[in-house]
């Protein structure tokens, strides 16, 4: 069984924090599409959020499937741990 | 014990699972400018699901058959062994007649906010009987997500409200 | 700011049962004075402390459970 090293988890939840205020500002933009600096906060995670899940998946495989991450060779899109594993 | 409570925001009336699928239908026929909104507090809802179904695997998943009965699961473990259902806290399983879509957009926002605020206050239930910390802050953090989107909902309702071609306040 | 809980005293009877709780309470989160979110809203520090709390916006936080549950405020 492999264990996850600490970077896998610390790296994880740096992702979820910025997903998270990503989320909530999506929401909070469908309500409100005129608010520019929302926007412009928005994009700005969105572009953090998206570098962070690159460092990720070259450390630790795809976190994403259907073509919205890259394998390895073998195959690794469905490795485990799965999110309620870890 | 925490566990069994859990399972009311699996498969309850007012549960996650009820609450994606009722904004993920309702997204068809609701007006263009709010379609945007149902979509994706329905993808949040979906993923709330799997954080509900995470804490119950979490729980139960090494419990021996003894602790299952002694945990109050086991009517739960002779129909289900480990395995996950979508059922309440009571073992009812659920149902599409807890979810409405009445094409209505009004009746059907006005039903979203009502099942956002009775899913907060099934949290609160849940955590005031629960004893674990670590949970309790995922479950206070589920709640906070329930005044949002109940927020979100109120907001979709002005904005139908609003006439059309009206200039917006700020 | 509005309170995030209020609190009742319901009619006790010499003949209730059990011994009863005189100061009832429930919860009434920010969200419901604020019927249309403005816009720039002070957030929370970092995206960690977001997530902690459930929101960016600290004026939308709703504490729970009650501090003073069982406690009539003044």
């Amino acid at each position: 069984m492999k264990k996850m090293p600490p970077e896998y988890y610390q790296l994880l939840e740096e992702i979820q924090a910025i997903d998270f205020v990503i989320v909530d500002l999506n929401l909070y933009l469908n309500t409100h599409p005129h608010d520019v600096d929302a926007i412009q906060q928005f994009n700005e995670a969105s572009h953090h959020s998206m570098l962070l899940k690159i460092e990720f998946e070259k450390q630790f495989g795809p976190l994403m499937n259907f073509g919205k991450s890259f394998s390895n060779y073998p195959w690794d899109v469905d490795d485990s741990p799965w999110p309620w594993q870890v | 014990m925490l566990a069994r409570f859990l399972i009311e925001q699996y498969g309850g009336a007012d549960g996650e699972l009820a609450a994606a699928l009722r904004y993920m239908n309702q997204r068809y026929t609701i007006p263009d400018k709010v379609i945007g909104l149902l979509n994706d507090i329905a993808m949040e809802e979906f993923s709330h699901l799997e954080m509900i179904a995470t804490m119950i695997y979490k729980l139960t998943k090494d419990a021996t058959p003894e602790q299952m009965k002694a945990a109050g699961l086991g009517d739960h473990y002779a129909n289900h062994d480990h395995a996950l259902f979508y059922h309440n806290a009571s073992g009812v399983p659920w149902t599409a007649s807890y979810i409405q879509a009445k094409g209505d957009p009004i009746a059907d926002l006005y039903e979203d906010i009502a099942a956002e605020e009775k899913a907060r206050a099934t949290y609160q239930w849940i955590i005031d009987m629960s004893d674990d910390p670590d949970l309790n802050d995922g479950l206070r953090f589920l709640r906070e997500r329930e005044v949002i989107h109940s927020l979100r909902f109120r907001e979709a309702v002005e904005i139908l409200k609003e006439d059309q071609g009206k200039k917006k306040i700020f | 700011m509005h309170s995030q809980f209020k609190y009742w005293r319901p009619y006790v009877s010499p003949y209730d049962p059990c011994k009863p709780i005189r100061v009832k309470s429930y919860s009434t989160p920010p969200h419901l004075y604020m019927n249309f979110q403005p816009p720039g809203l002070p957030q929370f520090q970092s995206p960690k402390q977001a997530l902690m709390h459930g929101t960016l916006w600290p004026q939308l936080y709703s504490p729970y459970p009650d501090p003073n549950k069982g406690v009539e405020k003044p």
